[in-house]
């Protein structure tokens, strides 16, 4: 019998050691997983009680955290809630994170490997640990004339710093409070999250970076910087401009917005062109070049890459195989031309830095709460999306937009501006959408900036990108200026 | 003093009652630092509980070894200890999950329910009066030899008294609780008791037709056909108290201790092949009838899928404790509600004491099993083997289910973890099996020729069984 029960004292130790492995298994290796799960109150909680570092503009916090006397030692808190949450995002309990809060959260909670250093001095000094300080790249200015801009509307704004790739400001409308998110009282963000969600304007939709939408006429920009790369053409070649052009394999023509020809002539110069923003012209410039030489233009621009990885934007595209009418329709941002007003804010200060897309980018700090810089970014190339020469023809094309064309309503008194506007067509039982992107000064560019504008409650005829969109790139413009 | 030269060497039995209370006041010195470490994390002083927390543990304690001193001297010195230090860490997260579910229920604005600690300490009291009876009362462990039937019968009558109408009760959806008297019971804990008492006195008499009738198949030595009735009636017992009573980890646990003490009655590993088989087929059949089986399958599988789930909770909770753990006092186990002092109670010292913490409670529990072992080894007499043998594998088996449950390694059944979780029958019932193991340790470590008298029918029975 002893053999026997011999072996079942082998057999209890092999079942005992199977529990302290798994025990391990799950303590030691598969702890972190489960401590990131969205749905683990524990690390939720415990997380809502840490002091989060602030998120900054300059010196200036919009989002930081204050002392709270209840459940949760901290509340998350968004001066300017608004005007800032496509970049910030929320912090919620129920409903998680989003924008900056999502995307820094290890910085912000503290939690981040490169912050190691500093908790371990907090535990043994005994404080408690305190998030990072994230430092935008913002211009509070900028930001608030976008805001202002945009009210009513509904529509998104992008400025860019074109010799760094800064964004300077980056507004959806209409948006939504974060602070109703954030709230400790979880039965007011239940009712506000269901209340965001069923609003048909779509508040929590971040228009600027994540949504995508036809160009429109923004885009020949494109096309014309891929015509004049390919130097076949320059500002003064003369094109075809009939009223409609008669597009091959269909019975359909493209036609110029107003139906006449371009500027009183069917062979208008590229100049003309951009200037009274001639479909039937640059569909033929499309025909002439491909869809080849069009998409190769637009990806050195940024199409096809996501960038803003820390706010999670999307990518946007030029169609993959389309038809001879098709490439007519796409080199003037319509058929299935897609950008975000990102991208069109990146291709104006691509020409505004003689050719040179930066990539753009929005932290600009990283600080620990005793101000100690943990990283900071630097300016990055992105690509040559053309040559100076082609930039400087550029430029020079859309400040004749600017000062004689459909880009009037962005004149600014002393500066030269340079811009294109856009009317993109979707379907016809919706407003089209109006856009324009431009920047300034034209000789020595300090902001780039795009406007899109989905709907803006206005009778369909009135719809221009020029009229409706212009003037709030010119606010924006000469808030950067200081004008 | 002069040595007196001895021409034979004698081996002089020593009782270690000593390094017995030497470990008796470690154990409780461990759970009353638990105790105000718990207090010093929560409310932030030392709690003014800690003095009767303390007298209580340590007198319990104390009175369980003047009984050992006085009545069984040569019992094993590590068991009772163990089982101490147990009882105590148990009682000390069952306060401390009660200060949590306080503070819990005064942010939520709710009236706190009473504390659980207090009920525990009265029960463990009630377990040490059991203890103290099964120890002075049963001076012999042989004489339990004489009730095998009674036991099984008692154990049956145990096993199906929640069943009856009016008395038992559906907790959780598993129909293991008796309610009378104002109180609950779970007559379980005791069936299991009177079970091992059953199978071994059975056994003790059967072991030789189990043995040596039978053929060989394939090189294993297989029992005859009519033989297979005891392990097919226990079979269906625990099938039954699976689908009548819902309760998987009994069933496994009723059916794996007959199936261990049938091995080691004949050695024929082909019993454990036929057990496993039928287990096996069991498990399956009733995995494929019975939706309470499903579910607990596929919480297993899948714990994040209900939302809230106890299973995923645990695991939450052991995660965040990790290596080193959060510290007593300083985790959150009150998120599982009253779980956490009763069958989540081992995730509760995950959290708080952590992977360290965890480790340290499963090798006290392998302690108690390998010591309880061991004593089945060194018995002298066959039925005591096998009880001393039923007892410890009841421990491992039970302590595998409920932690493997809690800790995602099989499926979570509802079975009490042995002295830590909250639950007076639970409880009482491992006093009085800690008491049989150490009697019977006494018996298996006492000197050859009997220290103690000896009565007539005992020896009588003694010589009639070999």
């Amino acid at each position: 019998m002893n053999s026997a029960i011999r072996r079942l004292a082998v057999a209890a130790i092999i079942l005992m050691l199977a529990l302290m492995a798994n025990s391990t298994y799950l303590q030691a290796f598969r702890a972190d997983e489960l401590n990131g799960r969205n749905d683990n109150r524990r690390v939720r909680d415990a997380q809502f009680s840490v002091n989060r570092g602030p998120i900054l503009i300059g010196s200036t916090p919009i989002a930081q955290s204050k002392p709270s006397k209840d459940r949760f030692e901290y509340q998350r808190s968004y001066q300017l809630g608004p005007e800032y949450a496509p970049v910030t995002g929320y912090y919620s309990y129920l409903y998680g994170r989003s924008g900056i809060e999502l995307n820094q959260n290890s910085q912000l909670n503290g939690s981040d490997p490169s912050l190691a250093f500093r908790r371990v001095v907090d535990v043994i000094t005994n404080r408690r640990q305190q998030g990072a300080s994230v430092g935008l790249t913002l211009n509070a200015k900028a930001q608030l004339a976008a805001y202002r801009g945009l009210a009513g509307k509904k529509g998104a704004v992008v400025a860019i710093e074109p010799k760094t790739g800064k964004i300077l400001a980056l507004v959806s409308r209409p948006s939504y409070n974060p602070n109703e998110l954030a709230s400790h009282d979880l039965e007011k963000t239940g009712a506000a999250w269901k209340k965001l969600n069923a609003d048909k304007n779509k508040p929590l939709t971040n228009r600027a970076i994540k949504e995508l939408y036809p160009p429109g006429s923004t885009f020949k920009l494109v096309t014309a910087a891929a015509a004049l790369s390919s130097g076949r053409y320059t500002p003064e070649t003369k094109v075809r401009s009939p009223a409609v052009l008669e597009l091959p394999q269909t019975t359909v023509g493209l036609p110029n917005q107003n139906g006449r020809n371009c500027g009183g002539s069917d062979n208008a110069t590229l100049t003309v062109a951009l200037r009274e923003s001639c479909n039937s012209a640059f569909g033929s410039v499309g025909l002439d070049l491909g869809a080849e030489a069009l998409r190769e233009q637009a990806e050195k621009f940024g199409f096809g890459e996501r960038q803003l990885p820390d706010l999670g934007a999307v990518a946007s595209r030029f169609p993959a195989d389309p038809n001879a009418p098709q490439v007519a329709q796409s080199a003037i941002g319509q058929f299935d031309v897609q950008a975000t007003p990102l991208q069109m804010a990146m291709v104006a200060a691509g020409i505004a830095n003689g050719g040179d897309v930066m990539k753009p980018y929005l932290v600009q700090t990283v600080r620990t709460a005793d101000l100690k810089t943990i990283s900071e970014t630097k300016p990055e190339s992105l690509h040559q999306a053309v040559s100076s020469e082609v930039a400087t023809q550029l430029t020079q094309m859309m400040v004749d937009v600017v000062e004689n064309g459909t880009g009037r309503p962005a004149r600014i008194n002393g500066v030269q501006v340079a811009g294109k506007t856009g009317t993109a067509q979707t379907a016809p039982d919706r407003p089209p959408f109006a856009w324009f992107t431009s920047f300034a000064p034209a000789n020595d560019p300090q902001v780039a900036v795009a406007v899109m504008i989905e709907d803006a409650n206005v009778p369909r005829t009135d719809i221009a990108g020029g009229t409706l969109a212009a003037p709030i790139a010119k606010d924006v413009m000469e808030a950067v200026m200081g004008r | 003093m002069s040595i007196a030269p001895t021409s034979t060497i004698q081996i002089i039995p020593r009782s270690r009652r000593g390094v017995e209370l030497m470990l008796l006041v470690i154990a409780t010195a461990v759970s009353v630092a638990a105790y105000v470490s718990i207090g010093l994390a929560v409310q932030g002083n030392v709690p003014a509980s800690t003095g009767y927390y303390a007298a209580g543990i340590g007198l319990l304690a104390l009175i369980a070894h003047l009984a050992l001193r006085y009545r069984a001297p040569y019992a094993d010195p590590v068991i009772l200890p163990c089982a101490v230090l147990l009882n105590g860490l148990g009682v000390a997260m069952i306060h401390r999950v009660d200060l949590g579910l306080k503070a819990a229920a005064e942010a939520a604005g709710r009236e706190p329910r009473g504390p659980a600690a207090p009920q525990q300490i009265t029960w463990t009291a009630v377990g040490i009066i059991l203890f103290l009876v099964v120890i002075l009362v049963v001076r012999d462990h042989r004489r339990l030899q004489a009730l095998t039937y009674t036991a099984g019968l008692a154990g049956l009558v145990l096993l199906v008294l929640p069943l009856v109408p009016g008395l038992g009760v559906d907790i959780n959806g598993a129909r293991i609780w008796i309610r009378a008297l104002g109180m609950s019971f779970q007559p379980g804990e005791f069936a299991k008791l009177c079970l091992v008492v059953f199978f071994a006195g059975y056994l003790v008499v059967k072991r030789d037709v189990l043995t040596l009738a039978g053929h060989r198949f394939l090189g294993l030595d297989l029992p005859r056909a009519r033989d297979l009735g005891p392990i097919l009636i226990a079979w269906g017992v625990s099938l039954g108290v699976l689908i009548f009573e819902k309760d998987l980890g009994s069933s496994l646990l009723f059916f794996g201790l007959f199936l261990f003490l049938l091995y080691v009655a004949t050695e024929r590993a082909g019993w454990l092949i036929i057990g496993g088989l039928l287990f096996a087929g069991g498990a399956y059949v009733a995995s494929q009838l019975f939706g309470h089986v499903q579910k607990r399958v596929a919480d297993w599988l899948n714990p994040f899928n209900e939302v809230g789930g106890q299973v995923a909770n645990g695991l939450f909770g052991q995660a965040w404790g990790g290596v080193l753990g959060r510290g007593l006092g300083q985790g959150r186990p009150e998120l599982l509600q009253f779980y956490a002092q009763s069958d989540f109670i081992i995730s509760s010292f995950g959290e708080e004491l952590g992977l360290t913490g965890l480790i340290a409670i499963i090798l006290i529990y392998t302690l108690i099993v390998e010591r309880g072992l061991r004593t089945a080894l060194g018995c002298r007499d066959v039925f005591g083997k096998l009880l001393a043998t039923g007892l410890a594998m009841s421990f491992a088996l039970q302590v595998f289910v409920i932690v493997g449950g809690v800790t995602g390694l099989i499926p979570l059944t509802g079975l009490a973890t042995p002295f830590m979780a909250l639950g007076g029958t639970s409880l009482v019932a491992n006093w009085a099996i800690i008491a049989l193991l150490l009697r019977i340790s006494d018996q298996a470590r006492r000197p050859q020729t009997p220290a103690a008298p000896v009565s007539d029918d005992t020896i009588a029975m003694a010589v009639q069984k070999q």
